[in-house]
């Protein structure tokens, strides 16, 4: 805002500098009005509980128990088996998850992840259909407290019942852990839940990674921004001139978008959308130029270097390695925990 | 400020009349009847999920039953307790709005649940019955179900909270009121007191079934 406001100075003159800043504080008073419109900010942090790492890997062990070597076994394998079934599985192990139990912690990990497809598009091959799959299954261990768990997705239940993951968990995981080895007893636990999960008829995997979110509950939340950011634009382009209130109103609606809907790329080519659609409907109209009580000139419209298109900048990487992260895949609290 | 109020109008009129279209359907927007649909329609959602879960409970109790029944027969009394409570919570017809008939279904789940813990106290007693293999089972998709039962508990007290929330604020208590949406009752810890007094334990005796 305070950029914006030293640019147009120079151009403005007299009282208009004033309409600026409030046109300035109307806009960011209209900001702040649909943030809260659309749901606000972040919910309130958890307090006390055991932070839940980053989705960065399918293998992530928070205690150093496995080594780089074996970690990277793992984590091959379950990408082969994700690519060859489109179900994802992962590994989390931790020191603790008190003051939960795990069953607590692990539904959050589950959620926050979202591990498994959320859908598959019908043209994805013979078989295929639309609708949650939800196919993601997550192995936890906290070691220090000697539990872990298996969290089956909803899609899970049926090849994967609670008595089967106990028994796997039983069976094959914990008198591998007795003994201290780690490695084994996580791959045996993993070689059981693929052999599980293989006898289960599933939709073929998509060659690349999908998106975050469905289409529709994304584009219900693109309208609104779009409206706002186009009549705030009108307003600005009313004010300050067409190029700098479209500018400004096409950073706004490309801020909102990509915080609103977590996506940078729907972000910017929403701004660029308002951007050009309100450069078009100014017409040829020129930016009037206030200098007395009612005089208006027109003058020529500055373009500043940095303002050449809509929406915010930075990027978003996602996870390195070729791992997309989560799929969307839902959680119910399947699956049985145990001990060693 | 009157300055803006005039550039304002000026750039609206200059807009023409699609400015003023979008503006009303953005007031429309805000004043938040559709956010009372969407979270309405999720607590819905997951009431459902909750009543769901707490069916797939009772549907497992004839099973475990019959596998208690096969080793332990003389445990008449803690069997019939749990048939009698599964009967009970089979009975209600609950409307999560009303909160009368939302606390009979906690008092008849709950209730459900105690009985229920006795018979896997009980079964304690039977080593036999304990390495039962179908047992095993039907106690690990207890847990499961009694795990999925807390998990569909918490979604719907977040949903029923966003809603209350969004239910009581301005100005979307306006909309709320002529529209007719109240605030939904929320589950309550039926035995606070019960919870926050520290368990007794006992190493002697084995806890007698009780």
């Amino acid at each position: 805002m305070i950029a914006i406001g030293k640019a147009a100075r120079g151009a403005v003159l007299g009282t208009a500098r004033s309409a600026v800043r409030d046109a300035a504080g109307l806009l960011a008073m209209l900001l702040v009005l649909a943030g809260s419109v659309l749901g606000g900010w972040g919910p309130a942090a958890a307090q006390q509980l055991q932070p839940i790492p980053p989705f960065t890997a399918r293998v992530i062990d928070r205690t150093g128990t496995l080594t780089a070597a074996g970690r990277q076994a793992l984590e091959d394998e379950l990408a082969a088996f994700e690519r060859r079934k489109g179900s994802q599985i992962a590994v989390l192990i931790v020191p603790t998850t008190q003051p939960e139990a795990i069953e607590q912690y692990s539904i959050r990990v589950a959620e926050a992840w979202k591990i498994g497809r959320d859908r598959v598009r019908a043209s994805s091959g013979a078989g295929a259909r639309t609708g949650a799959i939800d196919d993601g299954v997550l192995l936890l261990v906290a070691k220090d407290d000697r539990r872990m768990r298996i969290e089956v997705g909803y899609g899970l239940e049926g090849a994967i019942p609670d008595g089967i993951a106990r028994r796997i968990i039983d069976q094959a995981i914990a008198p591998k852990f007795r003994q201290q080895d780690w490695q084994g007893g996580i791959a045996a636990g993993l070689a059981e839940l693929q052999r599980r999960i293989d006898g289960e008829n599933l939709p073929a995997p998509e060659s690349p990674a999908g998106g975050s979110g469905s289409l529709e509950d994304q584009l219900t939340g693109v309208l609104p921004i779009l409206l706002f950011g186009f009549v705030a634009g009108s307003i600005l382009s009313a004010i300050i001139g067409r190029f700098f209130g479209s500018a400004i109103a096409s950073v706004g609606t490309g801020f909102f978008g990509a915080s609103a809907l977590g996506s940078m790329t729907i972000g910017v080519a929403m701004g660029a959308g308002v951007f050009l659609l309100l450069l078009m409907l100014g017409g040829s109209r020129q930016r009037l130029h206030r200098v007395g009580r009612r005089t208006y000139h027109d003058g020529p419209v500055i373009l500043p270097g940095p303002w050449g298109g809509g929406g915010g900048g930075g990027g978003f990487g996602g996870g390195g390695g070729g791992f997309g992260g989560g799929g969307g895949g839902s959680f119910g609290g399947g699956g049985a925990s145990g001990d060693w | 400020m009157s300055l803006t109020i005039d550039s304002v109008a000026r750039g609206l009129v200059r807009q023409g009349r699609a400015g003023l279209v979008v503006l009303a359907s953005l007031l429309l927007t805000a004043c938040g009847y559709n956010d009372i649909q969407t979270t309405d329609e999720a607590t819905k959602q997951s009431w459902a999920e909750v009543v769901n879960q707490y069916q797939r409970r009772a549907d497992l109790i004839p099973n475990l039953v019959n596998t208690v029944k096969g080793y332990a027969d003389q445990e008449k009394e803690v069997l019939t307790r749990v048939t009698e409570a599964r009967s009970r919570v089979g009975q209600i017809q609950v409307n999560p709005g009303d909160p009368g008939s939302l606390k009979q279904f906690e008092s008849a789940q709950s209730e459900m649940s105690g009985a229920l813990s006795r018979l896997l106290v009980v079964a304690e007693n039977y080593p036999q019955l304990k390495s039962d293999q179908n047992f095993r089972e039907l106690q690990a998709e207890l847990a499961g179900t009694e795990n999925r039962i807390s998990v569909a508990r918490k979604r719907y007290i977040d949903t029923v909270n966003q809603y209350n929330v969004l239910v009581r604020q301005f100005p979307v208590n306006l909309t709320a009121m002529v529209f007719g949406y109240a605030q939904k009752p929320q589950f309550t810890v039926e035995n606070e007191q019960a919870i926050s007094r520290p368990p007794t334990v006992n190493f002697g005796t084995p806890a007698p079934a009780k």
